[in-house]
């Protein structure tokens, strides 16, 4: 790409008249322009690829840095101590984040699926392509307004706030994007595999759910995990549903501790020593979210490398 | 397998039997139909619950305020009236700076990955863009506030205040606090760069090799074929995957809470704190003093909503149309 090759004039033909040669000479010219031109855009490119990491390498390097000095044991035994005493930790909401993954995924992994299946076998139907289009609607609100939602219809009527609240707040965020992969997935089972189901005497019902259902399973997990890894992190649907706790508690119609909550409140508090703990939990969170995003991306791979088309 | 195997010739306990296994199936197969289409149908249930549930919750403030809501920029709790102009000014204008600053760097992160990147370099460089997504928007908040905001008040702001001309222009006017529209913008930019480039990667590369063929036979370089034949054939995918990225940070909480300053002021200068329409619900919601308070917040909850259905709606619809015409 480096080598610039000069314009090559046509050897075959009649000599070039001098018109001729002035254009080939201002070709040449221009040519040496846009090769130059085209090796600095390429660069610019590599440049904007460079840029678009460096921020998650310092955002790392930054949390290992002021975190990984408060992560001991107390921090995944203890409950966090009042403000601005030393020592305490993050159990509770570890726990507490936990717990609201579980309900979350109690609630939105059979919905989604069973969209998904939907959207797959009744492709191009006018209520398929309407489902579709707003699940990807639905994956683009603000998660705040999912708070909002679950706030008016659950917190609001009992009175008071619950981890049941904040479960089914992230529940909803999660069903579309595992109604989409769902779809995906199912939709790559070769059609020959359902087929020679039905060739077999399966009913259709038991087709979908023991043949398509379970060769599409690796990638239906991953698309559970991503959606998982999602709503860990999530914290603007838990200010309005589980509103957070400083004491263990795992009950869902009652108010829970939630790790990025907890961070929240430590960051913005103005004790260094909850900074500190802040710093943890985000570490912890990051690790927690990584892990499942790599497993997620473990699941897929595995699934491809056996031999898929 | 044992039913294939079985002789051609049947009993009639045989006949009567699969005659009740294909009625018990026909059952099982409309139970599964209805199953999945009530599943289905959850989809636009929830999305017209939130509809409904935002707009109740928000009902009295905008019975109250009426369309003044949207301009007015009274915001007093204790004199019950709000108005809700200077949320919205900082939703829009927090998202220009971070559509302003993403944009370019989305676009050549994916230019570079679709068309330029050695094979074994492109797989390791999506996954670092696509992992900044996977950063919760909390974490991007703290760090935003102890690593950010200070090298953006000590290092950035000085720099941007001392240049020429533009320096002394309005944008940059007034004492470097920290807590600005600048830096929440920033890292607004981040946050929506892998929604971009992702997009942006997927239809790009989705252009037909003969369209670059083409361009390549014709004499051009590797980049005019980029510019002039592969960017114009996605452009309307690009800018639906921009939109996607508006989408995501007219929506931002919880990092913008922590870094706009959280004040109800319109400033031209992007050294100025601000509030933005989520901030302002997250921030208020825990001490709303009473009943119209809380409404409002709801109300500015409603605004969000129905921009950012409009926001998605369009984007989603770009991207689409990109997609279908790269099938037929």
């Amino acid at each position: 790409m480096a080598t610039m090759a000069p314009a090559k004039p046509s050897g075959r033909g009649p000599r070039p008249s001098g018109v001729q040669r002035a254009a080939a000479e201002r070709t040449r010219t221009t040519l040496g322009r846009r090769r130059v031109v085209n090796v600095v855009m390429i660069a610019v490119t590599l440049v904007a690829a460079v840029v678009a990491t460096l921020p998650l390498v310092f955002i790392l390097w930054h949390l290992v840095q002021a975190g990984a000095s408060s992560i001991n044991l107390a921090f995944f035994t203890q409950i966090p101590k009042p403000p601005g005493e030393a020592g305490g930790g993050m159990a509770n909401a570890i726990v507490g984040t936990l717990v609201l993954i579980g309900a979350a995924s109690a609630f939105g992994l059979p919905i989604g699926i069973g969209a998904g299946l939907y959207l797959a076998e009744n492709r191009g139907t006018m209520l398929a392509n309407t489902v579709r289009f707003l699940s990807d609607v639905l994956n683009g609100l603000p998660s705040i307004v999912m708070g909002i939602f679950a706030w008016q219809f659950l917190v609001k009527p009992m009175g008071k706030f619950t981890a049941l609240a904040g479960g089914i707040a992230l529940g909803a965020m999660m069903i579309p994007l595992v109604t989409r992969t769902t779809e995906e997935m199912i939709s790559i089972v070769p059609v020959s595999l359902r087929e020679a189901a039905l060739a077999l005497g399966y009913s259709r019902w038991r087709t979908s759910l023991v043949v398509i259902l379970r060769t599409a399973l690796p990638g239906i997990v991953t698309g559970a995990l991503v959606a998982v890894s999602r709503i860990a992190g999530e914290t603007a649907p838990l200010l309005f549903t589980v509103l957070g706790n400083q004491f263990w508690s795992l009950s869902l119609r009652e108010p829970i501790a939630a790790l990025p909550l907890q961070i929240f409140n430590f960051a913005i508090s103005p004790y260094d020593a909850q900074h500190s703990l802040a710093w943890a939990g985000a570490l912890v969170l990051i690790g927690i979210v990584l892990i499942i995003s790599l497993a997620a991306r473990f699941a897929t791979r595995s699934r491809f490398g056996h031999g898929g088309d | 397998m044992s039913e294939a195997a079985r002789p051609l010739v049947t009993t009639r306990q045989d006949d009567t039997g699969i005659a009740a296994r294909i009625e018990g199936s026909a059952i099982g197969d409309s139970v599964y139909r209805w199953m999945t289409t009530a599943f289905a149908l959850c989809v636009p249930v929830i999305l017209i619950l939130i509809a409904i549930g935002v707009g109740e919750a928000a009902w009295p403030a905008f019975k109250t305020f009426g369309l003044g809501f949207l301009t007015s920029s009274d915001w007093d709790p204790p004199h019950n009236v709000f108005g809700a102009a200077p949320a919205i000014y900082g939703t829009i204008v927090s998202s220009i700076v971070a559509l302003v600053i993403a944009t370019p760097l989305a676009l050549g992160v994916a230019i570079f990955l679709s068309e330029f990147a050695p094979p074994w370099l492109r797989q390791p460089v999506a996954f670092l863009v696509d992992l900044l997504a996977a950063i919760p928007s909390v974490v991007y908040g703290l760090w935003g506030i102890f690593v950010l905001q200070p090298f953006l008040r000590d290092r950035v702001m000085p720099f941007l205040a001392g240049l020429p001309v533009v320096g002394k222009s309005a944008l940059f006017e007034g004492p470097a606090y920290g807590p600005s529209m600048l830096g929440a913008g920033l890292i607004l930019a981040i946050m929506v760069l892998p929604f971009i480039s992702a997009v942006s990667r997927e239809v790009l590369m989705a252009v037909p090799r003969s369209q670059r063929e083409a361009a390549l036979a014709l004499g051009a370089t590797k980049w005019e074929m980029i510019a002039d034949a592969v960017v114009p054939y996605a452009r309307s995918g690009i800018i639906g995957g921009i939109i996607l990225g508006l989408g995501r940070a007219l929506g931002e909480t919880m990092a913008v809470t922590m870094l706009i300053g959280n004040v109800h002021q319109i400033s031209a200068s992007l050294f100025a704190p601000g509030y933005t329409m989520a901030s302002l619900i997250a921030n208020e919601f825990a001490e709303a003093t009473g009943d119209l308070h809380l409404s409002a917040l709801m109300a500015v909850g409603a605004v969000l909503f129905v921009l950012t259905l409009i926001v998605n709606g369009i984007a989603r619809w770009l991207v689409w149309r990109v997609s279908r015409e790269a099938r037929s």
